[in-house]
This record gives C-alpha cells, sequence and structure tokens, in this order.
C-alpha cells in the first residue's frame, strides 16, 4: 500500500560541491539533495529550544550587572535620588521583570554548573574524579557563596 | 595573532559564565528584589553607601563587571551567528559585541574609581 | 498490539521526479523488529528501489544512522515498539547532502577525519625489534572512550552547528583526534592542534551538548572539545605569563 505526499521545500543541490568541478567525475554523478535550516532551526528540537534560551541568559547576566553599577551610582549621587530608585523598583511592574531576570540569571547557574564535568577532567591520587563529585563542589561552592553574600548584605 | 583571538575570547568567556553563575543570582536578588522591598536586614541608605564605598567591594565589582560584560558579549556574539546565521556578518557582530563590552568596562571603572 | 504499523519514508530520486517526497509503507508489526526489519521488509517485499545503508545489524557497523521521527538512531538498533501506534516517519540524517532516499553523502566528514591526523604519530618510530609501546590500564583510560567511536554520524546529524557550518570540524572527529592527542604513546598532538586550534576546529562549538546525548557508543564528543578548549585558553593564557612558550 503506497501513498505519497510531496515536501514544500527543498533544492537540487549547486555545483559548488567539489567533485563537481570535474565533468568527467560528475557526469553519472547523482545530484544531490541537500536541506537548508530554516531560520527557526532552534524551535526543531526541544534541547534546540533549551539551548538558545541557555545562550539568551547572556541578556540578564548583562541587565543584572548594568543594575547592580546602576545602584552604586544612584548610591553615589546621595538619599533622596536613592528614595526615589527605591520607590521604582518596589513597582509590582519592576519586581515581576526582576523577578523574571532572576530566573534567567538561576537557568545561566543551574545550566553552567551541569556542564562543569564536561570541560573539567581531574586526577586525585590517580583515580578520575566522578562528574557527580565535581557538579556538587560547584553547586556547593554557589550555595556557600550565596550565603556569604546574602549573610552580608541581608543577613543582620 | 589571529590564532590568539579565539582562546583569548573563550577564555574570559568562561571566566565570566562561572563567577556569575556562582555570584550575580544572590546579589541581584538582594540588590533588586529584598532590599528594595525592605525584606530581612539591610534596607537602608547608609549601610548600602557604607559597603558600595568600601574598595574591597569596588575592586570586586569591577572584576564582575568586566567578566561578565565579556561573557555576555561573546554569548551574544554566537547567539547572533549561528541563531540568526549571520555568518556574512561575523565581523561587524563581534566589533560591535565585543566593542560594547569593552567600553561598559571602561565606563564601570569609571564609575567604581572615579565617582565617590 | 498492531497488527501493522506505517513507515513515512523519505524519497529522493533524482533521476526520477527530482524533488523529494514522503512515501508511506504499511509493514507488519513485530514486538521484537527494529526499525531496520520494516525498511528491511520493504525492501524485499514492496519496493525494491528503496535505498539506504546497512551492514552488521548489531550496532557496531555504524552504517544504518537515519532519523527516525526527528532523531538520529542507528536503525539497528531501535524498536518500532515505542514509536506505536505510528506512522514512523524515516528521514536520512540531517546535516549530510542527500544522494538517494535514505543515503547521505558521507565524503565530508572522511577528509576532515583525515585532517585531524587519526593515527599515532612518533617523532621517531621505534622498530618491531625494539619491542611494543607499554602502557598501563590508567594511560588506556585516559583515551579508551574516545576510541569506541564507530564513526556513524549521529553526533554530526545531531550538532546544528555543523548543518549551519559545514567547514565545522565536528564532533567525531575532534573526538577521535583527542583519542590519539591523550595517549601516552602518541606525539601528534601539535600537527591535530594546527587543524583544531582553527576558528572551524573546536571554536566553532557552542556546546549544544546533543552530540553525546545521540551518541551510541557514549563516546561523549561534547566533553572531548569542552576539554580541549580549556586546554587550548589555558595554554594561551600560559604564554602569556610564559614568554618564549608560543601557544
Amino acid at each position: 500500500m503506497k501513498s505519497q505526499a510531496r515536501i514544500p521545500t527543498g533544492r537540487i543541490s549547486d555545483p559548488g560541491y567539489p567533485q563537481a568541478s570535474n565533468p568527467e567525475y560528475t557526469r553519472h554523478h547523482p545530484r544531490w539533495y541537500r536541506r537548508h535550516m530554516p531560520i527557526f532551526w532552534w524551535l526543531r528540537k526541544f534541547a534546540y529550544t533549551k539551548f538558545i534560551l541557555r545562550e539568551l541568559t547572556s541578556q540578564p547576566v548583562m541587565y543584572a550587572t548594568l543594575f547592580l553599577l546602576g545602584k552604586v551610582w544612584v548610591l553615589s549621587r546621595g538619599p533622596e535620588a536613592y528614595e526615589i530608585f527605591v520607590q521604582w523598583l518596589s513597582h509590582p511592574a519592576f519586581l515581576a521583570f526582576h523577578a523574571l531576570v532572576l530566573v534567567g540569571l538561576l537557568f545561566h547557574t543551574v545550566t553552567w554548573l551541569n556542564l562543569t564535568p564536561k570541560a573539567l577532567v581531574l586526577r586525585v591520587a590517580g583515580r578520575k574524579v566522578p562528574g557527580w563529585a565535581i557538579v556538587g563542589a560547584h553547586y556547593g561552592a554557589w550555595l556557600g557563596l550565596s550565603g556569604v553574600i546574602l549573610w552580608i548584605l541581608a543577613g543582620r | 595573532m589571529r590564532r590568539a583571538r579565539d582562546p583569548f575570547f573563550w577564555g574570559l568567556f568562561s571566566a565570566g559564565g562561572m563567577l556569575t553563575a556562582l555570584l550575580l543570582p544572590a546579589l541581584f536578588l538582594v540588590a533588586a528584589i529584598t532590599a528594595p522591598m525592605g525584606w530581612f536586614g539591610m534596607t537602608g541608605y547608609e549601610e548600602w553607601v557604607a559597603l558600595a564605598s568600601h574598595p574591597v567591594t569596588r575592586g570586586g565589582l569591577l572584576v564582575v563587571a568586566f567578566l561578565a560584560f565579556f561573557h555576555a558579549a561573546h554569548r551574544f556574539r554566537y547567539t547572533l551567528y549561528d541563531g540568526l546565521q549571520l555568518y556574512h556578518l561575523d565581523a561587524l557582530i563581534s566589533i560591535v559585541t565585543y566593542g560594547v563590552a569593552a567600553a561598559l568596562t571602561v565606563l564601570a571603572a569609571a564609575l567604581l574609581i572615579l565617582v565617590v | 498490539m498492531p497488527d501493522t504499523v506505517k513507515l513515512e519514508v523519505f524519497r529522493y530520486r533524482p533521476e526520477g521526479e527530482g524533488e523529494p517526497l514522503y512515501e508511506t509503507f504499511e509493514v507488519p508489526y513485530r514486538d521484537e523488529w527494529m526499525v531496520l526489519d520494516a525498511l528491511n521488509q520493504i525492501k524485499d517485499h514492496q519496493d525494491g528501489t528503496l535505498s539506504y545503508r546497512w551492514a552488521c545489524r548489531m550496532g557496531v557497523c555504524g552504517s544504518c544512522g537515519m532519523t527516525v521521527n526527528g532523531e538520529p538512531v542507528l536503525t539497528c538498533a531501535t524498536y518500532l515498539e515505542p514509536f506505536l501506534p505510528g506512522p514512523i516517519r524515516v528521514e536520512p540524517l540531517h546535516g549530510f547532502p542527500v544522494i538517494r532516499d535514505l543515503v547521505g553523502d558521507l565524503e565530508d566528514f572522511v577528509g576532515k577525519l583525515q585532517r585531524v591526523k587519526p593515527w599515532i604519530i612518533r617523532e621517531e618510530e621505534r622498530s618491531p625489534s625494539e619491542g611494543e609501546y607499554l602502557q598501563t590500564p590508567e594511560e588506556m583510560d585516559a583515551y579508551k572512550r574516545y576510541s569506541m567511536c564507530i564513526n556513524c554520524m549521529l553526533c554530526y546529524a545531531a550538532c546544528p552547528i555543523y548543518e549551519l557550518e559545514p567547514g565545522f570540524i565536528g564532533p567525531a572527529a575532534i573526538a577521535l583526534a583527542q583519542r590519539y592527542n591523550l595517549d601516552s604513546r602518541d606525539e601528534g598532538a601539535r600537527e591535530r592542534h594546527e587543524v583544531l586550534a582553527e576558528h572551524e576546529g573546536v571554536w566553532s562549538c557552542t556546546f549544544v551538548g546533543e552530540c553525546s546525548i545521540v551518541c551510541p557508543k557514549d563516546v561523549d564528543p561534547a566533553g572531548a572539545i569542552q576539554r580541549y578548549k580549556v586546554d587550548a585558553t589555558l595554554d594561551f593564557f600560559r604564554s602569556l605569563v610564559t614568554p618564549g612558550r608560543s601557544p
């Protein structure tokens, strides 16, 4: 039982292929069919979408860094300026936006730390340190440093 | 020289990625959300000024800013390059992304060193 | 359990209609059948012109890689069962020009593989009378994982960067370069560095990570590439602080 459906995209191969320059070779050679990556290729698979979201965390990182510097600048402008700044920040729209930025930062942290054992290969006493230990150590460092920051800035 | 470009920027990218992964969520949470809302401890102007004018804070923030900017620039360069298939614009994208990172680093240094 | 299952098979006949299309075949369903068994049923009983590669049928020759419902797999090691009730879409591997039906052109990979010199390079060969090159189990362990590659090309098919930038040397070729770089008997790391340190060597990779996920032999090319980036970067920054060393 057969039925056929046409594929809308696609194009017969171009003569740019290396062997195409040799007419003797290409005379009897079939023509290649090449598929082209759509511009939204990162929607094709969930893993690719996750990848592009991971890459886009560069923007929350950028924003958060600029925010910290901005806060230092506002602090240098005196208490009145800081008061206005704080009022803006406690506006629900700003809070919602900043919560979103925080989600982006956390996504960056989690994806970054999860990939550490791929890039780091450690040997201790001649034995390879297993991946879970490398990830665990990084998460430990993250929680420890976050604890120190929260204690200094908000704990007292 | 051409050979030096990739490891140089990748080095900044990965150092920045690690530093921001470990530090930014907590820093941003306190600076942007809990302190303005008046949650938990340090919420007053005086305390923040004391912290923000400390040389250690300023030096640390400059390192974080420098690496974070170059981390973000490198990542965003590849996002534009592969995500939008702009291979022919690589030179332009590189100049703009790394250029913005460099300019922002200079501004951050000026702010953290000169503005009291 | 159904009696039959439908397969939508990618057909490309350059001498015929010239444009690819999907053809639907209904094949008997068996619990123990792999996707390759279904393709063989089509070729033997329905359409002898269907073209695809396969050989060992036991996951070691690496020739039957295809895209099944969007994922690159070895068809000899992929049951029909998880795709029920179907239809199951079978296409050639992504990233390679299609010669015919499910057959991709792998010339590009073969050329790249040669460029990374995947063999043991010695500055001075020892003559056989001087005995073999000895290696401890720990030394073998350093590269063994990368030596499991069967050149099935699933990692290339999973890699969006290879499809976007055909110049990229690619996951398997870099993993195989590392297989020799990390071999205690090998002295060719510098020669391979010429190829790997190009922008289209390791630096095109943005660590999507899918190559390692689809690899049927758990070779972990993504890990091999990231390790190489880390080492190359450390070498570069060390060369800055230690004059006289070249990166």
